[in-house]
């Protein structure tokens, strides 16, 4: 069980209505179904992995954030998740417009760009970065818009986006970010988890 | 067709409204079953066909000795497990295999109803099925399932009848019959009433049979449930037996001779009258329109698991008008699993050997039922 889900899952609470959008293979679903008490829908963009997902049972739609969220009516579910994908929108602002219109409640991780491990490639080696959780080459990245955790707490910040918790996670070791350690956060975490509210 | 007798029926004794307004009791309603029925009477599946299908979906077809037209999806070990599920499948009426329909015969007169038998709908066709649950005494089926036609009458079904599905298969269909889907089925409709052996729909008294009428509405139809890639790739412009062209109007392509057969195959097992009427009821389907423009209307407060497949290359029910089925699901937030399938197979994709989507809907199934009972124990 990968820590992110683990965070995820401990901000859910029993009986919610989730929609967990780039749900993939249906991980984290499954987790969640069998873990706590909740309705969980899925939206994937791959038809290989809506079909796994179709094949454990579990309600997975084929289609694209950028374009079948709106399907979705306004506050229809309790937490909406977006985990990993966000940079790969083409439009990341529009997507996080409608996260917050669908769900009450938002939860967003993002592979920071501000890890010290990516800044050292690019200050020293002089090359786009390549790492665990960003593996792949400058010609072949799905990632259009890459950001750091500080970017995208500013980006929240600038909106009057209500940011409830965030949490940092490096390896295995899950700790809090505060406005007073965000930036050392931004340089040691390689995810950001963040639970947020219009 | 002397078989026709020997069918699986029963004999419905209720008297049903049709939407046309008329009334019919003691009709007979024929239908097949494959597997068993549980004790807990809860492994029952409801499968409805398409516009030229029977209710023969798996084994050998006793009437025309073929294969039954869902022999991929139906059987032992297949997805739809006649070893794990009781499998119902239901003619419709307006159908030529056993049903009521314009071959009955009218008491009054001894004769063939003809275009006397009254026009019919996806609905009446439905509200006439539901009586197999009864005679069944099944309180509530595991799932209804069916393509192309088969899959308009799951979405009527669980519409009619929310409480009596746990899961629902709506395979490349759609909610409303479009423009062109009615031109097509208007062309082969007129195919058939301009021979002249179809007697305005009076040919069985007069012992013609308006063949090749039937025969070019199947070969138009035919044409629509292939992708042009499809056809490409199988016929591209190969001749058929012969090294040149012969400067004539005999087929001399085989795409021609194949759809001539396909014609000539069809008019031995399916009833010129039949077709009529089950077109009709296609394009009559509007479930939209019957929820006043608002589908989600349609399946309020269902608790039903819908799993909508479409086809890449289907552009006869594209995926977009399988996908408004998903979105008005999704506006009152139903269950709902969505999937389109990548092939070039085009409409008729749902009855042929698709490993991608027969092996999801088997897994999806088996994995369904699993969860339902573990969640009930």
């Amino acid at each position: 069980m990968k820590e992110e889900f683990k965070v995820i899952s401990k901000f859910i609470e029993e009986k919610s209505r989730v929609l967990d959008v780039g749900c993939g293979d249906g991980i984290l679903m499954e987790f969640l179904s069998k873990n706590k008490v909740v309705d969980i829908r899925g939206l994937e963009i791959s038809k290989e992995k809506v079909k796994k997902c179709l094949s454990k049972g579990l309600a997975v739609i084929e289609g694209d954030a950028e374009n079948d969220l709106k399907q979705f009516p306004d506050l229809s579910f309790d937490y909406v998740i977006l985990s990993q994908t966000l940079q790969a929108f083409m439009n990341p602002e529009k997507v996080i417009e409608n996260l917050l219109r669908v769900g009450k409640k938002v939860i967003v991780t993002i592979p920071n760009f501000g890890h010290w491990k990516v800044r050292l490639d690019l200050l020293f080696k002089g090359e786009m970065p390549v790492t665990k959780n960003l593996p792949y080459q400058w010609y072949d990245t799905p990632n259009l818009h890459m950001c750091t955790i500080l970017d995208f707490y500013n980006f929240c910040n600038n909106r009057g986006i209500n940011i409830f918790k965030t949490i940092s996670l490096n390896g295995q070791t899950i700790s809090n970010i505060k406005r007073s350690n965000l930036k050392y956060k931004n340089l040691i975490s390689e995810l950001g988890i963040f639970l947020l509210e219009k | 067709m002397s078989n026709l007798n020997k069918l699986n029926s029963v004999l419905i004794k209720k008297t049903l409204k049709l939407d046309c307004g008329k009334e019919i009791s003691n009709f007979p309603l024929a239908y097949e079953t494959y597997g068993n029925l549980n004790e807990n009477k809860d492994n029952a599946i409801l499968i409805f066909h398409a516009l030229t299908g029977d209710q023969y979906a798996s084994g050998i077809n006793p009437v025309t000795n073929k294969e039954g037209w869902w022999n991929y999806a139906v059987g032992p070990g297949k997805p739809f497990d006649t070893d794990k599920f009781f499998i119902i499948c239901a003619n419709v009426i307006g159908g030529c295999m056993g049903s009521y329909g314009p071959g009955s015969i009218d008491p009054l007169t001894n004769k063939p109803l003809g275009t006397n038998f009254p026009v019919i709908t996806i609905n009446d066709m439905v509200n006439a099925q539901y009586n197999l649950l009864d005679h069944f005494k099944i309180e509530k089926l595991f799932a209804v399932a069916g393509g192309s036609m088969g899959g308009m009458q799951v979405l009527q079904f669980v519409s009619n009848f929310p409480n009596k599905a746990k899961v629902a298969l709506p395979i490349a269909c759609t909610a409303s019959h479009s423009a062109q889907n009615i031109a097509f089925n208007e062309l082969g409709r007129q195919a058939i009433m301009s021979d002249s052996n179809w007697k305005e729909g009076l040919y069985n008294e007069k012992s013609t049979n308006p063949d090749k009428g039937l025969a070019v509405a199947r070969m138009a139809a035919h044409i629509t449930y292939l992708s042009k890639q499809g056809l490409q790739e199988k016929f591209g412009r190969n001749l058929q037996e012969r090294s040149d062209l012969k400067f004539g109007f005999d087929a001399d392509f085989q795409i021609e001779s194949y759809l001539r057969y396909q014609g000539s195959v069809f008019v031995d097992r399916f009833d010129a009258n039949s077709y009529l009427y089950i077109t009709r009821a296609m394009d009559y389907f509007d479930l939209t329109k019957q929820f006043d423009g608002n589908l989600s209307k349609a399946f309020k407060n269902t608790k039903t698991k819908f799993f909508i497949i479409s086809f890449t290359s289907d552009w006869l029910y594209p995926t977009s008008e399988n996908k408004d089925i998903v979105i008005a699901l999704n506006a009152i937030g139903a269950d709902v699993g969505f999937v389109e399938i990548k092939t070039d197979k085009g409409h008729d994709s749902f009855l042929l050997d698709v490993p991608d989507f027969l092996s999801t809907i088997k897994n999806y199934l088996n994995t369904t039922y699993s969860n339902i009972n573990e969640r009930r124990i």
